[in-house]
């Protein structure tokens, strides 16, 4: 059996999955829950300074999009914090962790961008015996406007000097929570590391409006007939988050600082890719808010067979398995060269490959053969492109094969050349690096 | 009197049973199963299921209309096509045509829902009372139309959207042709196809003269003077006859007859059937006839069919249809003799057939059904007279690609011409492309000239 068990940076936890700050997380009577339902780990969800609480909006606060059958592909709020008084927060926090000594339990924090501000709170935090902090810079609503949440971290010099305050007044590990919402995701991460954080945690919500009422006009979810940007999370977000991630795992400047993925983690797969491109575990709210809590025996499972069929021990065998693949489209081999192939078996003949390639791509694909309805790649138009793979209904049915070395490539006339060769030093780059001569 | 009475008697089942027997078949699509059922159409290029169907409506295009929230739009690309697309969507074998050629059966064994989906936008749209066309500006001409039935009410309506005015004959009271006298109780509820009938001639321009029967009231010849053109859908008016012995036997009933009778029937209960019913045939009307009697109460209802359960015209559908209600199916069995007692069918005496160097033949085995009544479905045949010299094959009108006979100035489509498909929806196609061949010949100014010598 697969060794599932988590380590991050010192944290322990029974397995990688752990939810993440958000309505799951607000308070002991859904921690508990979680933690019955087997996740290893939670981020209570944001803490502010201690006060009035804030306050939330009264109508909805989600948006979403959906795919067939209504299945949600992504989610948007406008919610913030906790609206619950502070020490409330921390009592639960504290009892929640002594009922639940073996599973992670991390408080996730914004206050003011002020040092008295953070020096007050932490050690209140440290006080329920939580395994950590998260240091939240990615909300991207409402806090933000107050200076806090993304705000904070879209700036990389305030990222290191929060940093630098937590680490000066807790010995509770550090976990910096990144905001999308900014060009260079490797800046606030080499900020955050600067400041000496001991790991990032990313993505948070993405900047979004979801939808437009059409019959209002005002964007969903709609507050008294007005919307504001909320975040965007769930299944939509992952190939952005898992990008970033893959940036910080192979930024040279970053590389191996902890990372917690997040970002439209659904499924035990969606888990392992995240931590094939460097994340040691991942964080989960819109699956969990989707389907509840009971989603995490399919994640534990899931990863813990998939590693057993491919002969992976620990996680340790998997993270960052992926990173030395990940390259600059520069570095591409230009002498890979592959062609679709159609397994006619499989083929049901809907005629979507032939259309998408003959509309907006190579014109490679027949739709009609000797007075037939035939659909096949004609391989001296075909350049490879997968567009027909991707828009293919059926799984498996359209393949890319490579061709051999030395093969002929009927498209160019030319026969494929065995050697690795890329834009740095093709001819047609006005930049091209001479060959040592 | 009760379920079990012998003999041929009304009021067999409880007011409750015949309203929940004569319900809607497929009843339509709610909103939410119409957006899961759309949502699995591919959008396939050169979609196979448009092609099989025979008026050629744009179904990938009408489905993702129906995905995208928009039922209306989807109507308007159904009744491009189709202006009958609502009594199609209830009557079409659409497991022989749209959704056999659906290339969901080939990865899952079960096709798009498109037939439930067309009733799900048309009647959407028919409901609002949502017209898409309106006529265009007057052409001067006058078309006749014999028959009032989905070829007629086709040509009839695509004349009048091409600014054309029409006159419509049809021998019975109510316009619909089969659609109203011929088609299974359950499969148009709520008087549906009379509801159709008016959809379509809100256009305007269509007059439909009732009680108005081609060689009793009038001959083509009187119309071919008095018109710009004339199309003929007079569909198959008569029956195939039995010819054995007792065939004159109070008990023994057109299957067509009967169906027309409990289509119009108020009362479901006032229609009487027999305890036990036996019906000759293997179509369509054989299988609507004797689902029927089940839901009329019979005891025992059975299908005899004098081939093999592979040649029956009824589809694979239709015959699961019988037999889930209880209808017993026989095959191999042609009639040979109806049994009287006291000069009402008490049975049929059927022989066993087989097929012997690619003919019929009786095996001289013989047996007794007992029966009270015996309907007869094996087929029905043209039958008009007052047509002149118009030529015909094969006992039915024959006519070119565009509809046009072997008189000038004389258009015909549906069940009575050569190749008829005894389909509503072929018949529709059959009526609206006459009409465009009309228009185009009425637009040329010229004659229109004969197809064939």
């Amino acid at each position: 059996m697969a060794d599932i068990r988590n380590n991050f940076v010192g944290i322990k936890s029974p397995n990688p999955f752990w939810l993440a700050s958000a309505p799951p997380t607000d308070k002991a009577y859904n921690v508990e829950r979680a933690f019955k339902a087997g996740w290893g780990g939670v981020v209570w969800k944001t803490l502010g300074e201690e006060g009035p609480p804030v306050v939330n909006v009264n109508g909805p606060r989600y948006g979403a999009i959906w795919g067939a059958d209504r299945r949600l592909l992504g989610l948007n709020n406008i919610e913030l914090i906790t609206d619950r008084d502070l020490y409330v927060n921390l009592r639960e926090m504290k009892q929640v962790k002594m009922n639940w000594p073996d599973r992670a339990l991390i408080a996730s924090i914004m206050v003011p961008c002020e040092e008295e501000s953070w020096k007050a709170i932490l050690p209140l935090v440290e006080e329920t015996g939580a395994d950590g902090i998260e240091l939240n810079f990615g909300c991207p609503h409402g806090m933000s406007e107050r200076g806090m949440g993304a705000a904070v971290g879209q700036v990389p010099e305030y990222i290191e000097m929060v940093v630098r305050w937590c680490k000066q007044y807790t010995r509770m590990p550090v976990i910096t929570k990144l905001t999308p919402n900014i060009t260079d995701i490797r800046k606030p991460a080499r900020a955050a590391k600067a400041g000496g954080t001991d790991a990032v945690s990313l993505i948070n919500t993405i900047n979004s409006i979801v939808s437009v009422d059409l019959d209002n006009f005002a964007p969903n979810p709609t507050v008294g007939g007005k919307g504001t940007h909320g975040g965007y999370c769930g299944p939509a977000v992952k190939p952005i988050a898992l990008n970033m991630v893959a940036e910080i795992a192979r930024d040279p400047e970053t590389y191996g600082l902890p990372i917690s993925g997040i970002g439209g983690v659904t499924t035990w797969r969606d888990a392992a890719e995240f931590l094939a491109l460097g994340a040691g575990n991942v964080q989960v709210c819109t699956a969990a808010m989707t389907y509840g809590f009971k989603i995490v025996e399919e994640m534990i499972t899931g990863l813990s067979d998939w590693m057993d069929a491919k002969g992976h021990r620990s996680l340790d065998d998997i993270t960052g398995r992926a990173v030395p693949n990940v390259t600059d489209w520069q570095y591409l081999n230009l002498n890979y060269i592959a062609k679709a192939h159609i397994d006619q078996d499989a083929c049901i003949k809907c005629g979507r490959c032939h259309i998408a390639c003959e509309d907006t791509s190579h014109q490679a694909i027949t739709s009609f053969v000797d007075g037939v309805r035939h659909f096949e790649v004609m391989e001296d138009e075909c350049v490879g492109c997968n567009l027909c793979v991707n828009v293919c209904p059926v799984e498996n049915c359209i393949s890319m094969v490579a061709l051999d070395a030395g093969a002929l490539d009927q498209r160019t006339g030319k026969n494929v050349d065995p050697n690795y060769a890329n834009w740095t030093t093709h001819p047609n780059n006005p930049m091209a690096r001479q060959a040592a001569e | 009197m009760g379920r079990l009475d012998t003999g041929i008697k009304a009021s067999r089942l409880s007011p409750a049973e015949y309203a929940a027997n004569f319900s809607d078949l497929h009843p339509r699509l709610e909103n939410h199963e119409a957006l899961v059922a759309s949502d699995r159409c591919y959008f396939c290029y050169d979609a196979p299921c448009m092609t099989a169907c025979p008026t050629s409506i744009d179904i990938p295009l009408f489905i993702r209309q129906i995905s995208t929230g928009n039922p209306i739009g989807a109507a308007n690309t159904i009744f491009d096509q189709n202006i009958l697309g609502g009594m199609c969507a209830r009557v079409c074998p659409t497991e022989t045509l749209c959704e056999q050629a659906c290339v969901r059966n080939t990865a899952e064994h079960r096709p798009v829902e498109i037939g439930r989906l067309q009733r799900y936008a048309t009647d959407i749209a028919m409901e609002q009372g949502k017209q898409f066309y309106a006529r265009a500006a007057s052409s001067g001409k006058r078309i006749a139309v014999i028959g009032a039935g989905p070829a007629g009410l086709a040509a009839a309506h695509r004349l009048a959207v091409n600014g054309h005015s029409v006159v419509i004959f049809d021998a019975r009271e109510k316009a619909g042709g089969l659609n109203e006298y011929g088609i299974a109780t359950y499969k148009s509820t709520d008087d549906f196809a009379q509801r159709e009938v008016d959809y379509v001639l809100s256009i305007g321009g269509i007059e439909v003269k009732h009680g108005q029967k081609l060689g009793r009231d009038f001959n083509l010849a009187d119309l071919t003077g008095e018109f710009d053109a004339v199309f003929l859908g007079i569909g198959l008016a008569g029956v195939n006859a039995l010819r054995t012995e007792g065939e004159e036997l109070e008990g023994v009933v057109d299957a067509v007859d009967f169906i027309a009778a409990l289509r119009q029937a108020g009362d479901k209960g006032s229609v009487e059937i027999g305890r036990r019913v036996v019906v000759i045939g293997g179509g369509m009307t054989a299988v609507d006839a004797a689902v029927q009697a089940k839901l009329l109460g019979a005891e025992e209802v059975t299908i005899c069919y004098r081939r093999g359960k592979e040649h029956m015209n009824a589809s694979e559908f239709e015959q699961d249809l019988a037999a889930s209600k209880g209808v017993i199916l026989r095959h191999w069995l042609a009639p040979k003799k109806i049994i009287a007692r006291d000069g009402r069918v008490a049975g049929i005496e059927v022989e066993y057939t087989e097929l012997s160097e690619g003919r019929l033949v009786g095996t001289g085995e013989t047996g007794v059904i007992a029966t009270d009544q015996v309907f007869k479905a094996i087929g029905q045949t043209f039958e008009a007279s007052g047509l002149g010299h118009l030529a015909m094959e094969g006992g039915r009108i024959v006519v070119d690609a565009d509809g046009r006979t072997s008189m000038p100035g004389v258009w015909a489509g549906g069940d009575c011409v050569v190749g008829g498909e005894d389909l509503t929806v072929a018949a529709v196609a059959n009526g609206r492309d006459a009409a465009e061949s009309i228009h185009r010949a009425l637009l040329a100014g010229a004659q229109p000239t004969a197809a064939v010598a």
